[in-house]
């Protein structure tokens, strides 16, 4: 490693390239190279592959990253301030503008919040309503990370496979609420909406439809040898690095750390299911990959547990008209696709909140990039800002 | 591929022993608080889960004022006058319960903490089976570490303020940990006045880098020691905190707009 670097800051043009690089060195941090080669490069706001307006500034030393710092925040539209002043009904559609391909998520965590602060509980059937849109929505939200992700690394198919099986998932979205992708499917104390005939059929139907299509997804993908090489040993974090980080979700499973709200805590009928968190090993972009694609069967187990046991009754539990939760303060988080999705709701007695606190997901595992792209090539920034699964909708409220 | 697994499959796998957000945490449950003479109001440390407690305390709340002098003389009149309160306000409305009240959160952790600190632990609770500790500022970073070390509540989840303009410590700050040891979450808190500013977290969380910086964004609290406090969401040049409470929703720095956007008003 030593020689390769003194051989490749006296190369003379044409004499080869870098050659290879020891990805596992995460911790480089040369000052050494902090000399005239370094360089400063631009990286978005409008870069395709930033998902988004994420800025990022990289320092180059030739094509080797010694440092990044985000910019962010272009898409800041105060969605906390507009809570504190809106009624606890009235926010609730905006929550599904953060996280906009996996709305129903967000939806969810805020209802279980304010219900949380209400001292109620949604209903059994509601429950197994929301877990059956939940999971739909996890799959829909992969689907966007792995045609967008291997778009970023140069396999153009998976994206047009991905965004065709995922009109599935909105169609049920659609015919359930009317809306596709901002759905405000959920209400604080259960659903607004009784399912639609065929309800159960349709999801039945689409986990029947989607399983092979995950095959397809893999065949062009898991074993492809540009894919490996240009995943396999990228980005890597180790579990304690996640944890002081405050990573979670699939990247922090895909550091081997078996850690899933679904299971640590359970919402909603979560507990009602036997589904397994798919972890990783190396905590590499690949395994983020396996683990988000395990994911995606284990939500169709979920669904097809749901649907099975869909209970009767009803779907709202009383909830007064005038929401007026008691002075207090909670935290309720739930697992969302990107990570543990928080909300902190403070009270004081009136009808709108006084304080709401979003934890997002996407914000914090964003800052995990720097400490995974140092010693790695420009190219592989591209590889981790899509493995990180961020959506700037979230990072910016 | 895929065995149906019908409803006997109810008992969970191992990981799943943590304890339900919504049930009381076995670990840090407070004995029941002795309430003086207050039968009907919703006991607090009963699970929350149970959501008939506030309906089923609604009708028996609201009989009292209507009924005054039916045998409950000796009911204090401090505690039915909290309720009689709105009903004056909305006569229409039936009078609200009185919502679930901090308890008293006992624990091993607390009484270690206690007997370290003192009164530098200002207040332990719980509300709805979630615990928090308030502590005084200064010795706030002390509590941050010996969470982290000894008390294991190794991943700082999130770290927030909330501003009450008018109190004399106008900010809380909160953070809230979780153990992956214990799988339980705490939420530390502390108060401060405009102006103060408490140590950073970053040496003890990485994480909290940006955490603290949106915290400085929006409510303009600093943190000695901060590696690169800045504005994180809003542009460098822009002036004010807008969520603090006397920033209306409206209000916009008019001229950071007219001069990086080139218009008149952003409205």
């Amino acid at each position: 490693m030593k020689e390769f670097e003194t051989d490749y800051r006296h190369a003379k043009p044409g004499q080869g390239g870098p050659g290879v690089v020891d990805y596992l060195d995460l911790d480089t941090k040369d000052e050494t190279f902090l000399d005239a080669t370094e360089l400063v490069l631009n990286m978005g706001p409008q870069h395709p592959s930033t998902h988004g307006v994420l800025r990022v500034i990289l320092k180059l030393d030739g094509e080797k990253v010694l440092g990044t710092e985000c910019v962010i925040g272009y898409l800041h539209r105060g969605v906390e301030k507009i809570g504190e002043n809106r009624t606890y009904a009235m926010f609730n559609p905006y929550v599904d503008r953060m996280d906009y391909v996996a709305a129903v998520s967000n939806g969810l965590g805020y209802c279980e919040a304010v219900e949380k602060l209400l001292n109620v509980e949604a209903p059994p059937r509601a429950q197994y309503i929301r877990v059956i849109l939940t999971e739909l929505c996890r799959i829909a939200s992969h689907q966007v990370w792995l045609g967008t992700h291997a778009l970023d690394i140069g396999a153009i198919t998976p994206l047009f496979y991905c965004f065709r099986d995922r009109e599935e998932v909105l169609r049920i979205f659609e015919k359930y609420c009317g809306a596709r992708l901002t759905t405000h499917a959920f209400r604080i104390g259960g659903c607004l909406y009784e399912t639609y005939d065929g309800f159960e059929q349709d999801c039945r139907k689409f986990c029947d439809f989607f399983l092979p299509k995950l095959d397809e997804y893999e065949a062009l993908l898991t074993t492809n040898r540009i894919w490996v090489e240009r995943t396999r040993n990228v980005g890597i974090l180790k579990p304690e690095d996640c944890i002081a980080l405050g990573v979670t979700g699939p990247v922090l499973r895909a550091s081997g750390v078996k850690w899933d709200l679904r299971k640590k805590q359970p919402y909603e009928s979560y507990k009602d299911f036997d589904f397994e968190i798919p972890t990783g090993l190396n905590g590499d972009t690949y395994d983020r990959y396996i683990v988000r694609i395990q994911e995606m069967r284990q939500a169709v187990r979920i669904i097809r547990q749901a649907v099975e046991g869909l209970p009767s009754g009803p779907i709202m539990a009383k909830v007064p008209k005038v929401i007026k939760p008691a002075v207090g303060e909670v935290y309720v988080s739930i697992e969302a696709p990107k990570g543990e999705l928080g909300y902190f709701i403070v009270s004081d007695g009136s009808t709108q909140p006084y304080r709401v606190r979003v934890r997002p997901p996407s914000f914090v595992n964003l800052q995990a990039l720097d400490k995974m792209v140092r010693g790695l090539l420009v190219a592989d920034v591209v590889a981790v800002i899509g493995t990180l699964d961020i959506v700037l909708g979230e990072v910016d409220r | 591929m895929w065995d149906r697994h019908g409803r006997e499959a109810q008992k969970m796998p191992d990981e799943t022993k943590g304890p339900n957000p919504v049930s009381p945490l076995p670990g840090g449950d407070a004995p029941p608080p002795a309430k003086a003479a207050e039968p009907a109001a919703p006991q607090s440390h009963t699970p929350p889960a149970k959501s008939e407690t506030p309906v089923t305390a609604k009708p028996a709340e609201a009989t009292k004022p209507a009924t005054p002098a039916a045998g409950q003389k000796s009911a204090p009149a401090a505690a039915a006058a909290k309720p009689a309160a709105p009903a004056a306000a909305k006569p229409a409305a039936p009078p609200k319960p009185e919502g679930p009240k901090p308890d008293p959160w006992e624990s091993e952790l607390v009484t270690r903490l206690r007997s370290q600190y003192g009164s530098g632990i200002k207040e332990a609770s719980t509300y709805m089976g979630q615990k928090y500790l308030v502590v005084d500022p200064a010795i706030l970073y002390e509590i941050l570490l010996r969470m982290r070390d000894d008390e294991l509540f190794d991943y700082c989840v999130d770290i927030t303020a909330v501003h009450y303009p008018k109190r004399e410590a106008q900010f809380d700050i909160v953070y809230v940990l979780y153990s992956f040891h214990h799988n339980e979450r705490v939420r530390v808190k502390t108060q401060i006045k405009d102006g103060e500013s408490v140590r950073t977290a970053v040496e003890i969380w990485p994480t909290a880098n940006w955490l603290e910086r949106e915290v400085y964004d929006m409510f303009g609290i600093t943190f000695d020691g901060h590696p690169d406090l800045k504005r994180i969401l809003l542009p460098d040049g822009w002036k004010g905190h807008p969520l603090r409470k006397d920033y209306p929703i409206l209000q916009q720095d008019q001229e950071w707009v007219q001069i990086n956007l080139g218009i008149e008003s952003g409205q």
